[in-house]
């Protein structure tokens, strides 16, 4: 295992340069979503930098902890963290959805070793999950399957019979991720702005035989906290972080605002979006 | 003697499971029903209940597969096809998973069940998926063999079982190769090419016709077909009658009318369900209603024969 636990400062600093790292990539073709590989910028950056045990120079390391992008369409924000963590060179972020790329729109994994599923229709990531949690108990094998789905993501059944499913197999080696950031597409109109797709999430997690820990997906600390606590956790019980997220964190302009969910950068917005970011290091 | 596909599919999946522990069985909840039952029964713990969620089922089967188990997943045929659609498109067959996928109670014999429990569309749905391999046994004991060979394939296939426990072994072939057909009777005015249920059915039809010289091809693997056996059979005759219980576009008609189309144009004939929806009934009824009894087949063979 490539160990690189990183101090908080460095975790921070890491943060934001898988920010504008997406920034970049997503200026760059003018592809990309944008909102969505922003909010869960810090949630991929705590798990991929201080939870996962895997090994960059050996992707299919057999006992590694397993990752799906259920809210596969944020391969962006996913492929950022796997150039940053050592998977690839930075420099191939440029091929981002380029039809010879290793990096697609979403999640190939017969193209890219670094991936353990394929995904970008909603709602399959999970149950994919599920089986490799399961797998791993029949196996005696002691690693983690994490999956991180989206809050409009859920409204897909498919996510519902997976989480019962998970309950129903005592997957206390499972660990759902639900980047809470408040909007979806379009979602419904409320008043001038559009609805919440999820408020209920923490409650349904439980009623489905979930341990439930609600965060603020942007503290770095209360992540960690909370990702070390749910994987030492031998319970027989699957894990759910609802993980609260802002869409577009990060950049004030697009910061909870549904219109960047899949819109790129122009040349001014990604000059304007960097400044706030580099400012923020400081 | 007349067999059971569905007894013979769980002892013999079974029996694999006991031999490999690859080898996972996933249920939506039917097990008792399709057999797979059996697997419970006979492993240690080689059966996943997966409840009444095909989707979830097909999406958990992926995940097995990339962690190294062979797990086969098997439910009613129109559940598992037309409910886990996408699942099966994304999941299972883009990533080429090494996912058996078993349609139980297929076409219309699935015992007074009617249009809900119906697949009269799965081998048209499944042959468009790129990747996919489907299979539709003709007999007891060809679904064993089948599902040797499936075993041994590593990637996705679509095995199609018939409910119906009338049907006589006439395959004994210890091998099941995944892409040939089976030549039943050679002959020079009409080549029939049927699959499935419907195999034994056409044996029946065709039996004593004396004045019709019939091409006889059992075909058990829809894709990749057997282009070369088809295209052989029939540089003898001049047409070419195809026959399946599956609706007449998509399937086993469809692809053979396509295959000729292109390489050597001649009437085709697709005997098969009409665009329709089809009701309750014993197997009887219901085959007599679609066309498809033995009698019916026999008809429209004769029928198809004169024109000619």
């Amino acid at each position: 295992m490539n160990q690189t636990i990183l101090s908080l400062k460095e975790l921070q600093k890491m943060a934001v340069e898988v920010r504008k790292k997406i920034l970049f990539t997503a200026h760059y073709h003018k592809q990309g979503h944008v909102g969505g590989s922003l909010s869960c910028a810090d949630i991929l950056t705590t798990l991929f930098f201080t939870q996962l045990a895997i090994d960059p120079d050996n992707p299919d390391w057999e006992d590694r902890d397993r990752f799906v992008l259920s809210k596969g369409h944020t391969a962006l924000g996913l492929y950022v963290v796997y150039a940053l963590r050592g998977y690839f060179p930075e420099e191939e972020l440029k091929t981002f959805d380029q039809y010879n790329s290793r990096l697609q729109a979403h999640p190939d994994m017969t193209r890219l070793d670094a991936l353990d599923m394929s995904t970008g229709s909603l709602g399959q990531g999970i149950s994919a999950a599920v089986g490799m949690a399961i797998g791993a108990k029949w196996l005696e094998r002691n690693f983690h399957v994490y999956t991180l789905i989206g809050d409009g993501e859920s409204q897909e059944g498919q996510v519902w019979e997976a989480l019962n499913t998970a309950s129903k197999y005592d997957l206390d080696n499972l660990i759902v991720t639900l980047d809470n950031n408040g909007l979806q597409q379009f979602g419904w109109k409320h008043g001038a702005s559009r609805g919440v797709p999820e408020t209920e999430a923490g409650a349904k997690f439980k009623s489905f035989g979930f341990d439930v820990f609600e965060v603020d997906g942007h503290d770095l600390t209360s992540l960690v906290d909370v990702y070390e606590e749910a994987r030492l956790m031998k319970n027989n019980r699957p894990k759910a972080i609802v993980a609260n997220t802002v869409k577009g964190r990060g950049v004030s302009f697009m910061e909870n605002d549904h219109n960047w969910h899949s819109k790129a950068p122009n040349d001014e917005e990604y000059e304007r979006a960097l400044r706030e970011l580099e400012k923020g290091v400081e | 003697m007349a067999t059971s596909v569905r007894d013979e599919f769980g002892s013999q999946l079974a029996k694999l499971a006991n031999e490999d522990s690859r080898v996972v069985a996933l249920d939506g909840d039917l097990g008792n029903s399709t057999r797979l039952a059996t697997v419970e029964k006979e492993t240690d713990d080689s059966f996943l209940q997966m409840g009444i969620a095909e989707q979830n089922m097909l999406g958990v089967a992926a995940g097995l597969s990339t962690v190294g188990f062979q797990p086969w997943v098997c439910s009613f045929a129109t559940f598992l096809t037309k409910r886990a659609y996408d699942q099966i498109v994304v999941s299972v067959a883009q990533t080429h998973a090494d996912v058996k996928m078993v349609g139980a109670y297929s076409g219309l014999l699935t015992s007074n069940t009617g249009k809900t429990h119906h697949s009269l569309d799965d081998l048209g749905m499944l042959s468009m998926v790129p990747n996919m391999t489907v299979i539709v046994t003709g007999d007891a004991n060809e679904t064993a063999t089948a599902m040797k060979a499936m075993h041994e394939y590593e990637g996705p296939v679509y095995l199609r079982l018939t409910r119906d426990e009338t049907i006589e072994n006439f395959t004994d072939e210890a091998e099941f190769e995944i892409g040939k057909g089976r030549v039943l009777q050679e002959g020079n005015d009409m080549l029939i090419i049927s699959t499935g249920s419907m195999t034994s059915r056409v044996i029946e039809a065709i039996d004593g016709i004396e004045n019709l010289s019939i091409y006889h091809v059992h075909m058990p693997t829809i894709k990749p077909l057997d282009k070369e056996l088809l295209l052989q059979a029939a540089s003898h005759v001049d047409v070419v009658v195809t026959v399946e219980e599956h609706y007449i576009r998509g399937g086993l008609g469809s692809i053979v009318s396509e295959v000729l189309a292109e390489h050597d144009p001649k009437k085709v004939y697709r005997v098969g369900v009409e665009d329709e929806y089809s009701g309750c009934g014993t197997n009887e009824e219901l085959l007599d209603a679609h066309g498809l009894s033995p009698e019916k087949v026999r008809e429209k063979i004769l029928a198809y024969g004169k024109r000619e």
